[in-house]
């Protein structure tokens, strides 16, 4: 086993509203080994990019990270200071936005958004600077770099835009990559190129990822592990075949019973009943009781992390044994 | 481009037709220029020649006519009280307008925009509220009276700085200037702040509603996932992203700042054209009148055309669609 | 279960009209209720004002040269009467200068800015429902006239006009006027394409008939709005021009003419003849808009939940 680049443990993100309080992330663990994916799976409002957020020390108030630790190749980024943790931000943890069209700043040209980038962590002179930015293009593909850095964004296309993103995010060859849901606002076949150059990238940087999304059909092309999350918890995680090919959480079932190709021509796709719950003053018990077929008294209670097999995690009083899809 | 700016042209010139028309009118048909421009001792025969020098006597579009082209070669009448042609009188004290003016606008940005980004910053901080507060009264409150009560308080009362007038001047490219000296500086303080100050508010607002618009956006939590500071998040990112709206908003506002300086002026014996044009009107000097309307109508279209091209400078979204 | 729902629910309140719920959203700002009074306590005054000032200060009999620019608390040498805010240079009483000045203020403020809402409200919705060629028209003018400051035109008509109370008034309608229009025109255009617009067309209800009968009421509120806000614009403007020396004449001073007559005292120390008008000026524009801020807030539908 390669050693961890990050290892959360029993992190707990809660926004302090007027309203109530919000448990965006409640007690969640997982780690990413150097040079893996991790795919972070659940629906929106599922605390996926809430996480994202807490690893890079950017959840804005009145989030606050209330319990926990974040272990970054050791360091515990819950006790760094705003100093240090801007030292690793860009530099050794990078991240990627959802909106390709508003990650950027329109009114700034690329080359600038880029080699402040390169010069907030290394005294380099402008000239290098430069040349790692266009460098750094030209990974992610994009033809003609000196013509592009010296364009701004509204001049790229959405897709161009993401891999201007990325591109940043790889400037300094960072040890840890957050894409949170990079591709969804793109097409699909902009998607498919996007993907296949991220995960060649993280082969031959050794960078550890950690890939958002609500679209498991991704995952599966992409990920080494998941982890499956529903309203602020992991409900379940283990390796990607592991998981996808035997669920054992009623709601990582539905999950992939939602998935269109899994299901055959002319077959009325399946859902999972009810909604979200509202994550405000949310109670005690498993948060999926209401729309679980399988839930009973024993639900009300808070499920603990349990290790069925060696490698999973699981929270649920009644899991899915047998396959059934 | 070319179409873009050619059609500005057009449409500022038309603008401009327009006024010559309404002053025009408001000159020879609402008041009678008969009547004033003639004096009241003049016995008939005096009057009939007077009539027919000034071509009063001709059916209106010839008078109208002989209007505009006479303001078209820069002719605007000569000034019953000077004896001067209006023209001179005017483009004499513009300098003193020009300078108050910009001064101000300086003023408001620079006051303003730290301002508005300290609150826009610190909503909810005591400061931010002060802030906020004082804008409303900076909004609200008369400028003469304004004006009046700077002079009470820093002229009379602590005596730091001087009351009226312009102070010593210093002549550069040929024109008189305060802000060469620094008795020039100490007379234009006062006046220049109470020009600023319902800009100061306005730019101070919009600082801080582009602060509070633009900070939960995602380029800024990009830019702070980058790692840059702080400082270069607020001052690069988002104050270039805020300047847009501000540059065309006191571009804007020149123009009101120098219709203005005619209060502030009068106020502090500043002698600029608004003074002039309050000093004419009150002795029935039409052709300075005349001539401070056109000139002032003229620096409107002026920067508002400036202000449309400096937008487009700005702002490289404009720039792109008005190249294609 | 519906039905015990249903009996459940408790009754809604008996007289819930739009006004009171206006009053009551109104009253959740204590400034602004305190602005309220303070602006009904102003008119009080500015109509009162010729019974309950000590003095008519435009009865040269009752003057006295003697008395002239005595500071605020002392008293006339010959009638004894108490000078609470001081005297001016003809020896006129500084309070009741300031009471009578409000009259002339107020009155010509208000009055431009009804006659002003009463002509740019019509055209706005002349605009609106006409469109076409009419609403350019008007729209263009509207901007044309909404490019130069206010107090350019103003000055530009007093120019031509020559000075006095309807001179003024004349000019701030002329300035004010399309602020009314825009408001109008875009509140109508809203209206327009309500479902009960529709129902009044299919009644074949005359033409304005359904402007003013039906449209009308239902854009008040946001000219209510400006109307009160351009209340106090055309004071502070009026007030302006006057201390510029170009509004209302000597014989009828309102605030602007009253803090003019002192300027020239204030270098010398004699703060009072200039000072009381203003803040009485100040109290009056701040409390008006405060108000009108507060209406803004409360009748504004995007504020609305």
């Amino acid at each position: 086993m390669s050693e961890l680049t990050l290892d959360v443990q029993g992190l707990s993100t809660h926004f302090l509203t007027r309203g109530g309080v919000v448990k965006a992330v409640e007690d969640i663990s997982f780690s990413v080994p150097r040079g893996r994916v991790l795919g972070l799976v659940g629906e929106s409002g599922s605390g996926k990019s809430v996480t994202g957020f807490s690893v890079i020390g950017l959840v804005d108030p009145p989030g606050q990270i209330v319990r926990g630790k974040i272990l970054f190749q050791g360091r515990d980024l819950t006790k760094l200071d705003e100093r240090e943790l801007r030292d690793l931000r860009g530099n050794r943890i990078a991240m990627i936005f959802q909106d390709p069209m508003m990650t950027l700043n329109p009114v700034l040209r690329i080359d600038t958004q880029m080699i402040e980038t390169v010069l907030a962590h290394e005294k380099v002179p402008r000239e290098a600077a430069r040349q790692r930015a266009r460098d750094a293009l030209g990974m992610v593909g994009i033809p003609s770099p000196d013509e592009r850095l010296v364009s701004y964004p509204h001049q790229f296309s959405g897709g161009m835009r993401q891999r201007v993103a990325i591109a940043i995010a790889l400037l300094h060859r960072p040890d840890l990559i957050i894409a949170d849901e990079p591709t969804t606002a793109l097409d699909v076949t902009i998607q498919a190129q996007i993907l296949a150059e991220v995960q060649k990238l993280a082969r031959e940087v050794g960078t550890a990822l950690i890939w958002i999304t609500h679209d498991l059909s991704v995952i599966a092309g992409l990920a080494d592990d998941i982890a499956v999350m529903y309203a602020g918890r992991i409900v379940e995680s283990g390796s990607v075949s592991e998981v996808l090919d035997r669920p054992m959480h009623p709601y990582t079932h539905g999950l992939i019973g939602s998935v269109p190709s899994r299901n055959a021509r002319g077959t009325r796709l399946r859902q999972i009943p009810g909604m979200t719950p509202s994550m405000l003053n949310l109670g005690p018990g498993c948060a999926f009781r209401a729309r679980c077929a399988r839930a009973d008294a024993a639900c009300a209670a808070d499920p603990q992390q349990s290790t069925p097999v060696a490698g999973r995690t699981l929270r649920c009083f009644h899991p899915q044994l047998e396959v059934t899809a | 481009m070319t179409t873009w700016m050619l059609r500005r042209l057009i449409q500022a010139a038309f603008v401009m037709l327009v006024m010559t028309v309404i002053v025009f009118i408001g000159v020879n048909v609402i008041g009678d220029p008969v009547e004033i421009l003639i004096s009241p001792e003049a016995d008939q025969a005096e009057r009939a020649r007077a009539v027919a020098a000034l071509g009063l006597d001709k059916p209106l579009w010839e008078q109208y006519w002989r209007f505009l082209s006479g303001a078209l070669q820069g002719d605007l009448g000569r000034s019953f009280v000077f004896n001067e042609p209006a023209l001179k009188l005017i483009a004499q004290r513009m300098p003193a307008t020009l300078e108050l003016a910009i001064t101000a606008v300086l003023l408001s940005v620079i006051i303003g925009i730290p301002l508005g980004l300290y609150a826009g910053l610190k909503p909810n901080s005591i400061g931010g509220r002060i802030i906020m507060g004082g804008s409303i009264l900076g909004f609200s409150l008369p400028t003469f009276w304004v004006g009046l009560m700077l002079i009470m308080v820093f002229a009379v009362q602590l005596g730091w700085l001087p009351s009226t007038g312009r102070g010593p001047t210093r002549e550069l490219f040929g024109v008189h200037w305060s802000f060469l000296t620094w008795d020039g500086l100490r007379h234009m303080a006062l006046p220049a702040l109470n020009l600023a100050l319902g800009n100061i508010a306005l730019v101070l607002r919009l600082t801080r509603a582009g602060v509070r618009e633009n900070l939960p956006m995602d380029y800024v939590k990009f830019a702070r996932a980058k790692g840059i500071s702080p400082n270069r998040v607020v001052f690069v990112h988002v104050l270039k992203n805020i300047l847009i709206p501000i540059v065309t908003v006191v571009g804007l506002e020149i123009g009101g700042l120098i219709a203005f300086a005619v209060v502030t002026e009068s106020v502090f014996a500043w002698p600029g054209m608004g003074k002039l044009i309050i000093d004419s009107i009150n002795v029935l000097d039409r052709p300075v009148i005349v001539a401070y309307l056109m000139m002032i109508v003229l620096l409107f279209v002026v920067i508002n055309l400036i202000v449309d091209l400096l937008y487009t400078v700005l702002d490289p979204r404009v720039r792109l669609e008005t190249k294609e | 279960m519906s039905a015990t729902s249903q009996e459940a629910a408790p009754m809604p309140p008996k007289q819930e009209t739009p006004f009171r719920r206006f009053i009551s959203e109104y009253s959740e700002s204590p400034v602004a209720v305190v602005s309220f009074i303070v602006v009904v306590l102003i008119v009080a005054i500015a109509l009162l004002a010729p019974w309950i000032s000590p003095q008519d200060p435009y009865d040269l009999a009752q003057l006295d040269i003697m008395d002239g620019r005595q500071p605020p608390g002392s008293r006339s040498m010959e009638t004894g009467l108490f000078f609470w805010l001081g005297t001016d240079d003809q020896g006129r009483d500084m309070l009741s200068g300031i009471m009578y000045g409000l009259r002339i203020s107020l009155g010509v403020g208000v009055g431009s800015a009804v006659i002003a809402c009463i002509i740019g409200s019509a055209l706005g919705l002349i605009a609106a429902f006409a469109g076409g060629k009419v609403d350019t028209g008007i729209m263009r003018l509207v901007d044309l006239q909404l490019s130069f400051p206010a107090i350019l035109v103003a000055l530009m008509i007093l120019a031509f006009l020559g000075k006095g109370v309807m001179n003024v008034m004349l000019a701030l309608v002329i300035v004010e006027w399309a602020r009314f229009a825009r408001t109008a025109r875009s509140a109508a255009l809203v209206e327009a394409r309500r479902e009960y617009m529709e129902a009044a067309k299919c009644l074949a209800l005359p033409q304005w008939r359904l402007v003013f009968r039906h449209m009308l009421p239902n854009c008040m509120p946001p000219i209510i709005v400006i109307f009160t806000i351009l209340v106090a614009r055309s004071i502070t403007l009026e007030a302006t021009l006057s201390f510029l020396g170009l509004g209302v004449p000597i014989t009828e001073p309102s605030l602007g003419l009253l803090i003019a007559n002192g300027y020239q005292y204030m270098l010398s120390g004699k703060y009072w003849i200039s000072f009381y008008p203003g803040i009485a000026l100040l109290v009056t524009i701040m409390a008006i808009n405060l108000v009108g801020d507060q209406m803004r807030d409360v009748l504004n539908p995007r504020l609305k939940r």
